[in-house]
């Protein structure tokens, strides 16, 4: 833009404020609920539909927290540990073996390897839905279905993963470097862990953070495999207390808390992972 | 798993130097746990849905112990004349046409403005889009279910006088929810597509005087359909499984029946409990979702966009 002409100037303050006003626009439609979400938690019980809904009035987060911890001997804790387990074990130990998959099928050849892939790409495209029923019924057959695992268990599988893993491994990992380590007496799985896997990192990362909002989402698997309120992930709980809410009133308030609660840490780690986002989603665009 | 997503379409896999098959063992060890895991839990349970819908429940007697029998295609009979199903499929599909244009155009929309150079604090904006992506949909639908019902919301001016939860607005009150959640997660896909942009190509452009709408629609768009391309996909398979939403607000709103959507139709038939029609049932989707899919990314393939 060097020595633009006046109406061009013009022209481009208009843009500029054009711009800039439909972004407020959206920041304002995207950040409200969760603001108001945040206000009500703080507010009394019996209030937070009424007086101003968007600024504090009676802060009272503290009560409300310690309300939450102890309401049916603190299982909202319970919840939330147990989603932590299953996510983060989950995302971990699958994003190693998306990785080493998607890494094998990028830098080696071997009978089926054609085959494999394309059958990990149909994956993807599965329904979870189509086999959250059929897993509760195979679990049910070797009575696990009640358990931590039938819900652990499948959350490791993420075929997704896989394709990202690859299409990264081919575009990252120099062929050449392999041959040298090889030369250098470096096994293929030593080599692996101590050279290719910095090198993918970033894409390790990209699946690490997918998987684990795929399964710190996951509802359905959950509700079809477990009667046990102890083994509840924190949606499925929420869930639950939300659907009693018409018998147990007091149950409302303490919904909206643990909804908020519920979200912090991911707010919180979505903003300090924010830039491993942009760079992991920025190599699956990069063919 | 949700959808999740990338960019890029599947391109055949690099030649390496042999052609045999070295380093046998390596490769063992790096594709046997997932393909193990894959293969027990997804591959089987695929599987053994098929055989389970080709099932029936005889008795005995009235009161005789029951007991499965083959029953062919029985199941895919029920299914196919089964009218709450296939209304439910219609209104998913409605949703889906409605919701996923106004979600990814949104999206694109926000997409383009953050990539043109001419706002401050892109990371501000970009964090703030994205941030709805870190509720769960099952915590989306319950805040939502609040700030729509109107004894509890604090937009009592909105609500008290339309009724978001009626039968006639449910579904789009659900689209809200789904479209809160979801755009600024297809924005950052086709935001990241649009900075793998060589920027010289605007260079170009700017020396033949294109403007930035010019540039948008005929330069950065036509480079980013890929990555539309997929986020299309990956919303369709999310709409055809529309279930915590509409799950969810059935606590807030009669208008949401156990049939609703076709997903909350298997977990209602499965909890009846009929496992082989809902098995059927499901079978019938995967297979629906499939066809869909393949067919937006056969579509696409032949008007030569990826």
């Amino acid at each position: 833009m060097s020595a633009p002409a006046a109406p061009a100037v013009r022209a481009s303050i208009l843009s500029r404020a054009g711009a800039t006003l439909v972004l407020l626009m959206f920041t304002v439609y995207f950040l409200v609920p969760l603001w108001w979400l945040f206000v009500g938690a703080t507010k009394n019980q019996g209030q937070f539909a009424g007086g101003n809904a968007l600024w504090f009035d009676h802060f009272q987060f503290g009560t409300n927290i310690s309300k939450l911890m102890s309401y049916n001997d603190g299982i909202f804790w319970r919840w939330m540990l147990n989603s932590i387990a299953y996510t983060v074990g989950a995302a971990a130990l699958g994003t190693l073996f998306a990785g080493m998959c998607g890494y094998a099928l990028a830098k080696y050849r071997f009978p089926g390897r054609e085959t494999l892939f394309n059958i990990v790409l149909g994956g993807v495209l599965v329904p979870a839905t189509a086999l959250a029923l059929p897993l509760f019924l195979i679990f049910s057959k070797f009575h696990a279905a009640n358990t931590f695992w039938a819900v652990f268990i499948p959350s490791l599988v993420n075929p997704f993963g896989v394709y990202l893993a690859r299409v990264y491994a081919a575009a990252s990992v120099p062929e050449d470097l392999l041959e040298a380590a090889r030369i250098d007496g470096s096994g293929e799985v030593r080599t692996f862990f101590t050279i290719s896997s910095r090198l993918m990192a970033p894409a390790f990362v990209t699946i690490f953070l997918f998987h684990f909002v795929a399964v710190w989402n996951n509802f359905l698997l959950p509700l079809i495999m477990l009667g046990n309120e102890k083994l509840f992930p924190v949606t499925l709980g929420l869930y639950a207390w939300n659907s009693q809410v018409d018998q147990r009133p007091e149950l409302r308030g303490l919904v909206l808390v643990g909804a908020l609660v519920s979200i912090l840490p991911m707010i919180v780690a979505f903003i300090f992972l924010q830039r491993f986002w942009r760079s992991g989603l920025g190599t699956g665009s990069i063919k | 798993m949700n959808p999740t997503v990338a960019v890029g379409a599947p391109d055949s896999p690099p030649r390496t130097r042999s052609t045999r098959t070295r380093h046998g063992t390596a490769v063992l060890i790096f594709v046997v746990p997932f393909g193990l895991l894959f293969a027990l839990f997804y591959a089987i349970p695929i599987g053994y849905a098929v055989v389970q819908s080709l099932y029936v429940v005889k008795r005995t007697g009235t009161f005789g112990p029951a007991h499965q029998v083959f029953g062919g295609l029985a199941q895919y009979q029920r299914v196919f004349s089964d009218s709450p199903f296939w209304h439910s499929v219609a209104r998913v599909l409605l949703f889906g046409v409605v919701q996923v244009p106004v979600m990814l155009g949104l999206a694109l929309l926000l997409a383009l403005i953050l990539d043109s150079g001419l706002i401050r604090g892109k990371r501000f904006y970009r964090l703030a889009f994205f941030l709805p992506y870190a509720v769960p949909g099952v915590v989306a639908a319950i805040m939502w279910g609040y700030l729509y019902s109107p004894n509890l919301s604090p937009f009592t001016a909105v609500t008290s006088n339309v009724d978001l939860l009626s039968a006639d607005l449910v579904l789009w009150a659900m689209a809200n929810v789904v479209t809160w959640v979801y755009v600024g997660y297809n924005m950052l896909i086709i935001y990241s597509a649009l900075l793998a942009i060589p920027t010289d190509i605007y260079e170009a452009a700017r020396l033949d005087g294109a403007g930035q709408f010019r540039v948008a629609w005929s330069i950065k768009i036509p480079l980013v359909l890929p990555a539309i391309v997929l986020t299309t996909v990956f919303s369709v398979i999310g709409t055809l499984q529309l279930l915590a939403e509409p799950q969810v607000f059935r606590s807030f709103s009669s208008a949401v029946s156990s049939t609703y959507t076709p997903n909350l139709t298997v977990y209602s038939t499965s909890s009846v409990p009929n496992f082989n029609l809902a098995a059927a049932f499901s079978v019938v989707l995967a297979v629906a979702t499939f066809i869909l899919s393949f067919s937006i990314l056969k579509f696409t393939q032949r008007r030569g966009i990826q």
